[in-house]
């Protein structure tokens, strides 16, 4: 496998692990792409526990320009920030 | 802060759950603040709460952009009041720890600095007392978490001072909160409303009526309720809660006030919600 793909694969899975977490904290299925926020799914307060468990779960800081909303939208797009924070 | 005419020196008493909080509010707008608390190991619990906290509206955008954060001082020694602006007491909702909290700031602090009492409910004017100056007391029930929710509801007494209240407004407005001004009574207006509705919530709860998950769901998708009575109730902190109930119960004579048994019997076994990892839901370690 090229470095690439290691990188999706890994990101999949990321975000697999992500659904399954929010399933298990939400109640309720969650696909990959759902944004959390606008289907009234998370508020604010859930959006720090999103914070906590990604730095907790994959060993990541959280900083500065990252630390905004729009990264914690959906299970996907915090799979893209852990990915991109680990490499 | 924005106005040069006026710098800001925050003393807070009490490092829990709204001290930390409303030092998180304080420092995220430039503000510094004296963080003081007779227990040492909440201080240094505080340190880590404040950082988080602070972290936690910024990621929701709820601090000013491009202000430089205060300084945060902790502190179990009152001398270090000495040149603070405006005192905000946030300690435990007992009226004895209040009114000792109250007469070491007030000796501490130059006379006419406001003295504004975060209580969600004991009277101003009975906090007010005992005090040498009791016109600079003011009530602010900050709610939680105060650097999210804007708005604050302010109680003033009946001898509280009118520059008292004005310098509390500007206080108020240059952290962005929005003040609402109310006459002091026993649970102001919120609490008055909201505490004795959670205590029923809970109730519902032990009578087997519906599940806390059941109960926060129709209280939200129903009645539109932001969080849920027992989110919230996890939110306070379960001994407060059941402190503040007390507080109203035995001011006000009603029994929907009186904390009910399910509620005592978390608080005897340390499930005080969120702040100890579980109350009426389980939180797990990260957010202690
Ligand atoms: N928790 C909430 O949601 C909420 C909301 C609004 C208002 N309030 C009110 O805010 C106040 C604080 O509540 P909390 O939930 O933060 O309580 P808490 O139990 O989390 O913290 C109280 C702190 O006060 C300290 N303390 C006790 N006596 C002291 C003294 N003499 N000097 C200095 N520190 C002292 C304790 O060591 C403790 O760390 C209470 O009056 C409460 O009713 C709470």
């Amino acid at each position: 496998m090229s470095d690439t793909e290691t990188a999706s694969a890994d990101e999949a899975e990321i975000s697999a692990s992500l659904t399954r977490y929010l399933h298990d904290k939400l109640k309720v299925e969650v696909a990959p792409d759902d944004d959390l926020f606008a289907t009234g799914l998370a508020n604010s307060m859930f959006a720090m526990e999103l914070v906590v468990h990604l730095e907790q779960t994959f060993g990541v800081m959280i900083e500065g320009q990252d630390l905004k909303l729009d990264n914690f939208r959906s299970a996907r797009s915090m799979a893209g920030l852990v990915t991109r924070l680990r490499s | 802060m924005g106005t040069e005419s006026e710098t800001y020196q925050l003393g807070i008493l009490g490092a829990g759950v709204m001290g930390s909080g409303i030092a998180a509010l304080a420092v995220g707008h430039g503000v510094p603040v004296v963080l003081m608390d007779t227990d040492p190991q909440a201080l240094e619990r505080a340190r880590a709460a404040v950082a988080h906290q602070v972290r936690h509206a910024g990621l929701v955008a709820a601090l000013p952009a491009g202000v430089p954060r205060g300084e945060l001082v902790l502190s179990t020694s009152p001398e270090d009041l000495a040149g603070v602006t405006a005192v905000v007491e946030a300690v435990t909702e007992d009226f004895a720890a209040k009114a000792k909290a109250l007469a070491t700031a007030a000796e501490a602090v130059t006379p006419g600095t406001p003295l504004l009492t975060n209580t969600s409910g004991i009277p101003v004017d009975e906090l007010a007392d005992g005090l040498p100056r009791p016109g600079d007391v003011i009530g602010t029930h900050f709610m939680n978490p105060p650097y999210l929710i804007k708005m604050v509801e302010v109680s003033r007494g009946p001898r509280t001072a009118d520059t008292t209240l004005a310098a509390t407004e500007r206080l108020l407005t240059g952290l962005a909160r929005q003040p609402v001004v109310i006459r002091d009574a026993p649970g102001f207006v919120t609490s008055r409303l909201l505490h004795p509705m959670i205590n029923d919530a809970i109730r519902v709860v032990a009578e087997g009526t519906a599940s806390a998950e059941a109960v926060d769901q129709l209280m939200r998708g129903c009645l539109g309720h932001p969080t849920g009575p027992l989110r919230t109730a996890d939110l306070i902190g379960l001994d407060n809660l059941a402190d503040a109930l007390t507080a109203l119960h035995l001011r006000t004579g009603d029994e929907r006030s009186k904390p009910c048994v399910l509620l005592l019997e978390k608080v005897r076994a340390g499930d005080l919600g969120r702040k100890t990892g579980r109350g009426f839901y389980d939180y797990g370690e990260g957010l202690k």
